[in-house]
C-alpha cells in the first residue's frame, strides 16, 4: 500500500528520533524521521554509534590476529564472515585447504545461516508485536548453538576457521546431532508456517507493504534475501562459486513480489535449502586431515590486490585485501551486505506509516555492528 | 439511610480490594501463562511465584516518580488515577450472583460503558501530559481505536437489550437462567446470529481493553511503550492495574451478556463459582490470544471495525428487530 | 461479496490454527534451566578465560618464552620474568647459565576476545581454557587475573 497523497504545509511536521536506543532498531542505529502524524515524509539513517574500526585493525595486526575480529562483525552469522576472511587470505597466500576442512566449513556456515535466519524470524515477528514465535525460534536456534559450541567452544563468536583449515575437528557426536537436528528443524518450519506465515494479521501487515523494486536494489547494491525478494536471482554461492558449494545441489529461492512478505519467504525457504546442504555435506563428509600439511609459518601474501566474496546470511560479503608483502595488510576493506541493504530504507519508507516502515526495516534484517564495523 | 451508606462504603472497599487483588494476580497469571505457552516456567520462585505481585508492588512504590521536564504536571498526575478509578467503580454494579452485587442499577450496562470510555481519556491525558512524541502518537491511536470499537460493541448490546428488555445487569443474567440453551450465545429463533455477535463483542472487548492484537497504544516495537513511556513508579503501576481491572470487567460483561452469568450450563447449582469460572476462562483466552498473535496495524484495525464489525452487527440488529416483530 | 466473506472465514481459520498451536505448546514441558538454582556443565571445548597448567612439581609449565603475549591480538597478556643464573656441570666443568623464570602472568580479561591465539602459539602446552562462566562483577579490576596466584590457590 502506498501512502495517501500528503499535502504538507510548512511547520506542520515534526522530527522523530527513532534510536539510537529504540526497540525496533535492534541495536544502536538512529533514524531521524520527519513525520506528519503517523506518516513518514523523510527518513535519514544515522550511523556511527558502534564504530570499532575493524578495517583499521585489519591493517594494523598480523593476519592471524585479525581472525577474532571477523566474528564480531555480525554476531548472528559469524561463521559466514570468518569464512570470507579465511578464503580471501588463502587465495592471497596460496594455501591449499584439505577437503574435509572445506566440507566442515560449509556445514558450519549453513548451520549458522539457519541459526541466523531463525533469530531474524523471531525478532521480525516481535517487531510486528508477536512475542511467542521468538521463543520458539530461540529454542531451535539453541540446538544449533549447542552443536556449534561442542565443536568450537563458543556460542556466538566462533573464531573457528584457520588459514588453511580449522581450529579442531568435528566428532561423531556432532554428525549425529546434526543429522537428528534436520528432521526436527523441518517440523519446526512447518509449525512456523502455520503459526506465522498463514496468520491473517501477519499477512495483512506484510503483503504489498514496503515495496523495493529490483532497480532500487541494484542502485543501492543490495544483495542477499533482500535482493532475492525483489526478483534478482543472485547468490554468490551459485554465481561465483567458492569452496565446495558447486558440489551441492540446492536452489536459490527468488520471489518477485518485492514486498516484505517476499523477503520473509525467501529467508524461510533458504532455511530449508541450508538444511539440504547440511544433509548432503554430512553424507559426503570425507576423512582426512583438517589442516594442510605444509603451511607457511608466517602468513605473508605476495604483493597484490585480492577480492573474495561469500554469501552470508545477510547477503554478499566481500573482502578486498591489498597486500604489500609484509605481515600486515596494506588495505583491508570489508564490504558488508547490510550496509548497502540499510540504505534502501531511507528512500523506500517515504510516505509510509511508521509501523509499516519499521516492519519493513525488520524485513531488511539489519545487524548494526555489521553495518557500522 | 445510614445502612445504605454503610453498605455502599463496604461495597466500594470490597470492589477496590477485588480489583486490586485481581489486577495483581492476573499479572502473575499472565506471566505464567505466557511462560507456559513459550515453554518456560515464568515467575516460579517461592511457591509458584505467589509473592511476585506484592514484591513487584513494593518495587514500584519505592521507585521515584519522575515527571519529565516540560510535562503538564497536573495532567501527568491525574491520568493514572483516571485510568484506575473508573475501572474500580464499574465493579460496583457487576452482579457476581443473584445475591452478591454491590449496587444493582437499572442502567448498569450504560454505566459500565460510560466508565469504560473514561479509560480512553486517561490514555489521551497521559499521552498529552507527558510531552513525548511517542506518547502523543499512541494516545491519538488509542482514541480512534476506542471510538471505532465502542460502536459495534454498543450495537451488539442494543441487540441483547432489545431481546431482554432490560438494562439491569442482574436481570440480564437472570433472563438466561436455566441451562446452556437459554444463554444468549446460543442462536434462538429471534436472533439466529448470536454466536457472531458474541465474537464481535469479544473482539471489541479485546480492543477496548488495549489487549494484543489491538495493543496499538503501547506498541513497544514502534512507540517504545506508547502512552506510558514516561511513567515509572506507581504511575505505571496504576495504568497496569487499570488495564487488568478493565480486563476483568470486560470478561464479566461477556459472561453476563452471553454466557448466562452465574448459571450452570446444565442449570444445576447456580452461584458465584460458575461466574468466576467463566470469567477466568475468558481471561485465560485473552492471555492466550495475546501470546499467539502479532499486532494489527492502525488502518487494519480501523478497517476491521468499520468494514466488518459495524456492518455485521448492524445487520444483526436489524435482523433481530425484524424477527422480534414476527415472533 | 463472496470475497469479503471468504476473507473473513479464512482469516478466522488462520487465527484458529495459530491458537491451536500455542495451546498444544502450553502443555509441553518447559525447556529452560532455572539458572541460579541449576547450572549447566560446560562442554569440553568451552572457551573460558585462560589458565596456566602446572607440571608434576606443581610449578607452572610456562617457560616464559613470550609467544602468547606476542600473539595475542588484544594485548591482554602481560608476562614478567626475571633472569636467574645458575651453574651446571658440563663435562666436568662448571658453567654459569642463564634462565628466564616466570614471575608474573597477568591476564586482563576485560579485553580478551577468547580467540585462542595464545593457546595455539604456546609450544609448551602451558595454558588452557578454563570452564568458568559465572563471572560477574561491578568492578573491572576484578577481571585482571593474576594467573600465577590462581594456580597457587588451586594447588593449596
Ligand atoms: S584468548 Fe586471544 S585475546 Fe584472550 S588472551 Fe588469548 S590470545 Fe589474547
Ligand atoms: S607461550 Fe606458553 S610457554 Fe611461552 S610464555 Fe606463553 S604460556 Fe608460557
Amino acid at each position: 500500500m502506498s501512502g495517501p497523497v500528503i499535502d504538507i504545509q510548512p511547520g506542520e511536521t515534526f522530527t522523530l528520533n527513532v534510536g539510537p536506543q529504540h526497540p525496533a532498531t535492534h541495536g544502536v542505529l538512529r533514524v531521524k524521521m520527519e513525520m506528519d502524524g503517523e506518516y513518514i515524509i523523510k527518513a535519514e539513517t544515522v550511523l556511527g554509534y558502534i564504530h570499532r574500526m575493524h578495517e583499521l585493525m585489519g591493517e594494523n595486526r598480523a593476519y592471524p590476529q585479525v581472525l577474532p575480529n571477523l566474528s564480531r562483525l555480525d554476531y548472528l552469522g559469524a561463521m559466514g564472515y570468518t569464512h570470507g576472511h579465511v578464503l580471501a587470505i588463502e587465495r592471497a597466500a596460496g594455501i591449499e585447504v584439505p577437503e574435509r576442512a572445506e566440507y566442515i566449513r560449509a556445514i558450519m556456515v549453513e548451520l549458522n545461516r539457519v541459526a541466523s535466519h531463525l533469530f531474524w524470524f523471531g525478532a521480525f515477528v516481535m517487531d510486528l508485536g508477536g512475542f511467542t514465535p521468538l521463543m520458539y525460534a530461540i529454542q531451535d536456534r539453541e540446538h544449533i548453538l549447542d552443536m556449534l559450541e561442542a565443536v568450537t567452544g563458543s556460542r556466538l563468536t566462533y573464531c573457528y576457521f584457520r588459514f588453511g583449515g580449522l581450529y579442531n575437528d568435528v566428532d561423531d557426536d556432532f554428525v549425529d546431532a546434526a543429522r537428528a537436528f534436520i528432521p526436527r528443524m523441518r517440523k519446526s518450519l512447518k509449525k512456523y508456517a502455520a503459526l506465522v506465515t498463514g496468520n491473517i494479521i501477519f499477512r495483512k501487515r506484510l503483503e504489498d507493504i514496503g515495496p523495493l523494486s529490483a532497480e532500487m536494489c541494484r542502485k543501492y547494491g543490495a544483495t542477499g534475501p533482500v535482493a532475492r525478494g525483489s526478483g534478482i536471482d543472485f547468490d554468490v554461492r551459485k554465481n561465483e562459486p567458492y569452496s565446495v558449494y558447486p558440489e551441492f545441489d540446492f536452489d536459490v529461492p527468488v520471489y518477485h513480489q518485492c514486498d516484505s512478505m517476499a523477503r520473509y519467504k525467501v529467508r524461510m525457504d533458504e532455511m530449508e535449502q541450508s538444511l539440504r546442504i547440511i544433509e548432503q555435506g554430512l553424507d559426503k563428509l570425507p576423512d582426512g586431515p583438517i589442516m594442510p600439511k605444509k603451511k607457511p609459518k608466517l602468513i605473508k601474501p605476495p604483493k597484490g590486490d585480492y577480492y573474495q566474496a561469500v554469501e552470508t546470511a545477510r547477503g554478499s560479503f566481500g573482502i578486498r585485501l591489498v597486500s604489500d608483502g609484509t605481515k600486515n595488510a596494506y588495505r583491508f576493506k570489508l564490504r558488508s551486505p547490510t550496509y548497502s541493504n540499510m540504505h534502501l530504507f531511507d528512500e523506500a519508507c517515504e510516505g509510509m506509516m511508521i509501523m509499516d516502515a519499521l516492519a519493513m526495516m525488520g524485513s531488511l534484517d539489519l545487524v548494526i555492528p555489521e553495518i557500522d564495523r | 439511610m445510614d445502612l445504605t451508606i454503610l453498605n455502599a462504603v463496604v461495597a466500594v472497599v470490597i470492589a477496590i480490594a477485588f480489583a486490586a487483588a485481581n489486577a495483581a494476580y492476573l499479572v502473575l497469571a499472565e506471566r505464567r501463562g505466557a511462560g507456559r505457552i513459550q515453554r518456560r516456567p515464568g515467575p516460579n520462585v517461592n511457591l509458584f511465584g505467589i509473592l511476585q505481585p506484592p514484591l513487584d508492588g513494593i518495587k514500584l512504590m519505592t521507585k521515584q516518580l519522575v515527571i519529565p521536564g516540560g510535562a503538564d504536571k497536573a495532567l501527568f498526575l491525574v491520568a493514572p488515577i483516571l485510568a484506575m478509578a473508573p475501572a474500580i467503580t464499574s465493579f460496583v454494579t457487576i452482579p457476581f450472583s443473584d445475591t452478591i452485587v454491590a449496587h444493582s442499577m437499572n442502567i448498569g450496562v450504560l454505566m459500565i460503558f460510560a466508565f469504560a470510555s473514561l479509560g480512553s481519556f486517561a490514555i489521551l491525558l497521559a499521552g498529552w501530559g507527558s510531552r513525548n512524541k511517542y506518547s502523543v502518537m499512541a494516545s491519538v491511536r488509542a482514541v480512534s481505536q476506542h471510538i471505532a470499537y465502542e460502536i459495534p460493541m454498543l450495537i451488539t448490546v442494543t441487540t441483547i437489550v432489545m431481546m431482554t428488555g432490560t438494562m439491569n445487569l442482574k436481570e440480564l443474567a437472570l433472563s438466561q437462567s436455566g441451562g446452556i440453551l437459554h444463554w444468549h450465545i446460543i442462536p434462538s429463533l429471534s436472533s439466529p446470529l448470536m454466536p457472531v455477535s458474541f465474537l464481535i463483542f469479544f473482539i471489541c472487548s479485546l480492543a477496548e481493553t488495549n489487549r494484543a492484537p489491538f495493543d496499538l497504544a503501547e506498541a513497544e516495537s514502534e512507540l517504545v511503550a506508547g502512552f506510558h513511556t514516561e511513567y515509572g513508579s506507581m504511575g505505571f503501576g496504576l495504568f497496569f492495574m487499570g488495564e487488568y481491572a478493565h480486563i476483568v470487567i470486560g470478561a464479566s460483561l461477556i459472561t453476563i451478556l452471553f454466557l448466562g452469568g452465574w448459571g450452570c450450563p446444565l442449570g444445576l447449582y447456580p452461584g458465584v463459582w460458575w461466574f468466576l469460572l467463566k470469567v477466568y476462562l475468558l481471561i485465560f483466552s485473552f492471555i492466550w490470544i495475546r501470546w499467539t498473535f502479532p499486532r494489527t496495524t492502525v488502518y487494519g484495525l480501523l478497517n476491521l471495525s468499520w468494514k466488518i464489525l459495524i456492518p455485521i452487527s448492524l445487520f444483526n440488529l436489524l435482523l433481530t428487530a425484524g424477527l422480534l416483530k414476527v415472533f | 461479496m463472496g470475497a469479503y466473506f471468504s476473507e473473513i472465514f479464512l482469516g478466522l481459520y488462520s487465527l484458529a490454527v495459530g491458537l491451536s498451536i500455542t495451546f498444544k505448546e502450553f502443555f509441553k514441558p518447559v525447556v529452560t534451566v532455572p539458572y541460579p538454582f541449576k547450572t549447566l556443565k560446560m562442554c569440553d571445548r568451552y572457551r573460558g578465560h585462560i589458565e596456566l597448567i602446572e607440571n608434576e612439581n606443581g610449578e607452572p609449565k610456562c617457560v616464559a618464552c613470550m609467544m602468547c603475549q606476542r600473539g595475542c591480538p588484544s594485548g591482554c597478556i602481560s608476562i614478567t620474568t626475571k633472569t636467574e643464573t645458575y651453574e651446571v656441570e658440563v663435562k666436568g666443568e662448571m658453567k654459569t647459565k642463564k634462565k628466564k623464570i616466570l614471575t608474573g602472568y597477568d591476564l586482563n580479561f576485560t579485553t580478551c576476545s577468547l580467540c585462542g591465539q595464545c593457546i595455539e602459539n604456546c609450544k609448551f602446552g602451558a595454558i588452557e581454557f578454563s570452564k568458568e562462566y559465572n563471572l560477574a562483577s561491578t568492578r573491572k579490576e576484578d577481571f585482571h587475573f593474576n594467573l600465577l596466584n590462581r594456580l597457587k590457590e588451586r594447588n593449596s
